[in-house]
Formats: structure tokens, C-alpha cells, sequence
């Protein structure tokens, strides 16, 4: 496991140096390693999340609908009482806005490539974009 | 001839196949029926557990009464009821009356009532002679306006034998943090994070009536009065994300193990610290929380009190229950079962606790080391290890043949654990 995530690192480190641009495949590999170290310990390997808890990340509209919204919920974390799929969520989960603009990147579009989603890719820019429009 | 004799050797090993896979299937039967038997729990020997009732919903605590009934609150309302009344005949648990347009945790018997509380309230209804529930549709209001922020909103209750009834008021918030920016001191423990003290019979209460009992108590739902030392008992859930939080000063081992799960016997004015120490069950120590200026080796301040026993971080316990039964081998007399909801905040290590641990009680005190007394709710290993547990024990009763009830707050299952010898 760790060979991967190594493997991916470096993979995504020798893609960023030859092309000075990541792609979706090296932004998918460094988004599972910033997934495992923040989002994991609520939201599970398998993107579950834990019954009445914390929400799950798969087949919901939260992850796969609109980009700034799912931006913003990481800059800011969540803590309102919604019904996701049925069912409520007790946690609140806290702010993110020390990560990096392309870590928020790398780690969404990890999710929304994950747990058998199938959505787009998360640029950097859109979430400074969200970044800047927040502070207004 | 020949054609003969191949359909007789066909035939003949039909028939020998036949009955040699009705043979497995009748072996494969008779296990089925006997791992049914157990409810697929395993136990200490000479104990067994039937299913007596299932799909209730989220059955969360339960009481039990005298004449063989047991009351289930549903964390939701399924078809309009929050509280399910059966009757309990050996095996079998039948349905006799639903009722409380509300769902919630805590439920208990008292001096001829039923108390039961949702995440804001706590009623209660008068019983006729046989603890049956006079007026299902008019029960009255005791206390009113809890606080729920949703994080740790059930509302758990016990009462004493002074006409006391305590309600745990949870702390909405892991550790406080984000309502404690500087760190000089948690503002939400003035109306949550401890054991609230009420009247049992003056209706409609709410802060300005009660008593904070004790503070520091992160989230409480397993809380017992014990009649031998005449004191409440409780269990906290305590924090998570210590490494998530401080991945400097704990690994995510450590993380998965600390800081213990605890149980403290209370007494009115005690403080046990949250948000400020937690208990390293390792070290046997209090510790400073991180939060604090702690370092996983500063011990805490002496002022908050200690737990009297504590098992392993995360394990989630939701239901305790003092066994005052003569069913169960005499070790179990007086001693504490505890229901563990089982862990989410152990990933990515695998989760663990699921089950009902018994800790042995000496004159009032825990002595001697906890055991697993019922495990396998979970399912299989790598559903435990998941956290994607089939069944998560909550509620505890004793039945008054001594027989131990254990509710599932997943599927709604509900166990009658008994003993032969």
C-alpha cells in the first residue's frame, strides 16, 4: 500500500517536473494520500462514512454537483442538520482552509474519481476562485 | 443387457449422490439451526441467546418490567411510534401495544412511571399495577428545551432512589475547539457536556430547575444508578482524532487506542475534565489534552476526578447495566455489563467493540479485568474490521427470570442472552 502511495507520489512529482502541469491521473494519486491523512479517519477508506455520523462520499449530489459548493464545504466544514440519500448526519465536520488550493484539488477530484464516482476533475483554480470569493 | 446394467450403475449413483447431498444438506441444516440457536453470538460456556424480536427499527435502551414486558425506544418513530411494548414468553417476544410520537434514547421505570426522553425532552407515563402504561397519548412533560446541536444529542437518562432523575446532556462538539479559539476554557459546559440533575415528579423543567450534577463529561448514553453503593455510574465517550489533531505528538496507533472509553462513578460537584485531560488506559494515567498544552506525557490536573475502570478508545459504550440477577454464575452478581456500540474513529486501523463486555465488581467496585462476555454482533471479521457492523449493540435489561436483554440499534434486533448450567 505504501509502495503505491510512493510510487504514485513519485509518479505525480517526475509528471509535475516533465510537463510543469499536473494532470488528472497525478492529481487522483496525491489526492488519495491528502484523502488518507485528513478526510479518512471520518469518511472511511471506502468512502462510507460511518452511519448517523458522518455522510457518505459515494452517490451523493454533495460530491458530485456542483464544484464550488463541495469547495467551499471543505474551506469551511459542515454542520447543518440535511438529509443525505434518507439519511441525517450528528458530526460536524471542521475546516479545511489549511490546505492548499491544489491539495482541495488533488483531494477532490480523488473523491469524485473514487468510490465509484464518476465526475469531473477539480482544478486549482476553481478553488482559489472559491477561496477568494468566501473572503468577500 | 448391458444397456441394463449402465442405467442400474447411472441410477445407483443418482440415488448414492442423491442421498449422500442429502446428507450435507441436513448436516448443513442442523448447523444452521444450532449457530441460530446462539443467534450467532458467542459466549461463555454454559450461555445461550435467542433472537426474540427483529427489523424493530433503531431500538436503542429498553427496560424491562416485573411481569415479563420489556419497553424499546426507537431512535425514530417507525409508523408514528417511538416506544415498543412486548410481552416476552421464553423465546418469543410479541408485540402488545406502540406508542410516544417521539423517537429517542433513554427510557427507565420508576415508582409506578416510565420515563423516556427524546433529544430535548424527557416524559413520562403513569403504569397501572402491572407497569402497563395508563394513558399512552397523555404523558407528562418533565423536562423541556435541552439543548441538541445534533452532535451527541441523545438524551440519556437514570433516576435514584430520592425521586431524582439525571439526564446526560452531551457535549455538541468533538473537544471544543472551535468554540474554545484562545483556550481559556470551554464555554458550552455551562449547558452541556455533563449529567443534569432534575426532579422526578415537577413537570416541565428545564436549566434554571436542575442541577448540574457533574460536569466534564463528554457524551454519556450507558448510565446506571448502582444500588449498592447508592451512586450513579456512567460511561463517557471519550475523544477522537488525536492524531488526526496532533499528528506530531501521537501516531495514528496511538490515535486508535487512546484515550480510553471510562467509566466513572460520580458524585454531585465532580468534574472529569473534558475538554481539558483525557485518560491514557495504557498508562493509567490522566492526561493534559493536546488542546491544553499536553503532550501525551503531562499529566493532568489532580482536580478532575479519575475513572474507575476504562477500556479501549472508541469502543463506543451505549449501555450499562448493574446485573442484581440470580440466573448467572455467582461472578456476575452486582457486577457491570456493558454494551459497546463499536468504533468508527479507529480507521485506518480496523474498527473494533461491538459487543457486550462484563466487568467483575467487588463491594461496589470494579475488580478484576473486564472480559468480552457477548461478541459477533459485528458479523464477519472484515465487517467488523470495516466498520460495516451487521448489528451494534446498544440497550441493556435484566428480565426478571435474570435473563440479560440486549438491544441492536442497527437492524433493530433484540437478544435474551440466559444461562444453564
Amino acid at each position: 500500500m505504501s509502495f503505491i502511495l510512493l510510487s504514485g507520489t513519485l509518479q505525480a512529482q517526475n509528471k509535475k517536473q516533465a510537463t510543469g502541469q499536473p494532470t488528472a491521473g497525478t492529481s487522483i494519486a496525491r489526492g488519495k494520500i491528502v484523502y488518507t491523512n485528513v478526510c479518512l479517519p471520518c469518511h472511511m477508506a471506502d468512502g462510507g462514512g460511518v452511519q448517523n455520523m458522518n455522510p457518505p462520499l459515494a452517490n451523493t449530489t454533495y460530491v458530485l454537483g456542483n464544484k464550488a459548493a463541495l469547495i467551499k464545504i471543505v474551506l469551511h466544514g459542515f454542520k447543518e442538520d440535511v438529509e443525505i440519500n434518507g439519511s441525517t448526519y450528528s458530526n460536524i465536520m471542521s475546516a479545511h482552509d489549511d490546505l492548499s488550493n491544489l491539495q482541495i484539488a488533488d483531494v477532490l477530484t480523488y473523491v469524485r474519481h473514487s468510490f465509484g464516482n464518476k465526475a469531473s476533475a477539480v482544478k486549482t483554480a476553481e478553488v482559489s476562485q472559491a477561496r477568494a470569493a468566501s473572503k468577500k | 443387457m448391458k444397456n441394463k446394467q449402465i442405467f442400474f450403475a447411472v441410477f445407483l449413483s443418482i440415488l448414492i449422490g442423491g442421498l449422500l447431498s442429502f446428507r450435507s444438506v441436513n448436516n448443513d441444516h442442523s448447523i444452521r439451526n444450532h449457530e441460530a440457536a446462539n443467534a450467532d453470538l458467542t459466549l461463555p460456556e454454559g450461555f445461550n441467546a435467542v433472537v426474540i424480536a427483529d427489523n424493530l427499527g433503531s431500538a436503542r435502551h429498553l427496560v424491562a418490567t416485573p411481569q415479563g414486558d420489556i419497553y424499546v425506544h426507537l431512535a425514530a418513530p417507525k409508523n408514528g411510534q417511538g416506544i415498543l411494548m412486548f410481552h416476552v414468553d421464553g423465546d418469543k417476544a410479541t408485540l402488545k401495544s406502540g406508542f410516544a410520537n417521539f423517537g429517542g434514547t433513554g427510557i427507565a421505570i420508576k415508582n409506578g412511571y416510565l420515563y423516556a426522553s427524546n433529544s430535548r425532552e424527557v416524559y413520562r407515563y403513569k403504569l397501572d399495577d402491572k407497569n402497563q402504561v395508563i394513558d399512552p397519548a397523555k404523558p407528562e412533560r418533565i423536562v423541556t428545551g435541552l439543548l441538541d446541536r445534533r452532535t451527541h444529542a441523545p438524551k440519556a437518562i437514570a433516576l435514584d432512589n430520592d425521586g431524582n432523575l439525571y439526564v446526560n446532556i452531551g457535549a455538541y462538539s468533538n473537544i471544543c475547539s472551535e468554540f474554545d479559539p484562545k483556550k481559556t476554557g470551554c464555554p458550552i459546559l455551562d449547558s452541556a457536556g455533563g449529567i443534569w440533575q432534575f426532579k422526578a415528579d415537577k413537570p416541565d423543567q428545564t436549566y434554571g430547575n436542575g442541577i448540574r450534577y457533574a460536569t466534564g463529561l463528554r457524551n454519556v448514553v450507558g448510565l446506571a444508578w448502582n444500588q449498592q453503593d447508592n451512586q450513579l455510574f456512567v460511561m463517557q465517550h471519550g475523544r477522537d482524532e488525536l492524531h488526526n489533531l496532533f499528528p506530531k505528538l501521537y501516531t495514528v496507533h496511538q490515535s486508535t487506542e487512546l484515550p480510553a472509553e471510562c467509566m466513572f462513578a460520580l458524585n454531585k460537584g465532580d468534574n472529569a475534565g473534558y475538554p481539558y485531560v483525557y485518560y491514557d488506559w495504557i498508562q493509567h494515567k490522566n492526561m493534559l489534552g493536546p488542546e491544553y498544552g499536553g503532550d501525551g506525557i503531562k499529566p493532568a490536573d489532580s482536580k478532575y476526578i479519575n475513572p474507575v475502570a476504562a477500556y479501549p478508545g472508541h469502543y463506543a459504550p451505549d449501555g450499562l447495566l448493574f446485573y442484581t440477577g440470580n440466573q448467572f454464575p455467582e461472578k456476575y452478581k452486582n457486577g457491570a455489563f456493558i454494551a459497546f456500540h463499536g468504533s468508527w474513529n479507529r480507521a485506518p486501523e480496523p474498527q473494533a467493540g461491538y459487543c457486550v463486555v462484563f466487568q467483575p465488581f467487588k463491594d461496589g467496585k470494579p475488580s478484576g479485568n473486564w472480559e468480552v462476555f457477548a461478541d459477533g454482533f459485528a458479523g464477519t471479521e472484515e465487517q467488523k474490521a470495516s466498520g460495516h457492523a451487521v448489528h451494534r449493540p446498544c440497550g441493556l435489561a435484566q428480565a426478571p427470570d435474570g435473563s440479560l436483554y440486549v438491544t441492536d440499534d442497527s437492524k433493530g434486533t433484540i437478544y435474551k442472552i440466559t444461562y444453564k448450567k
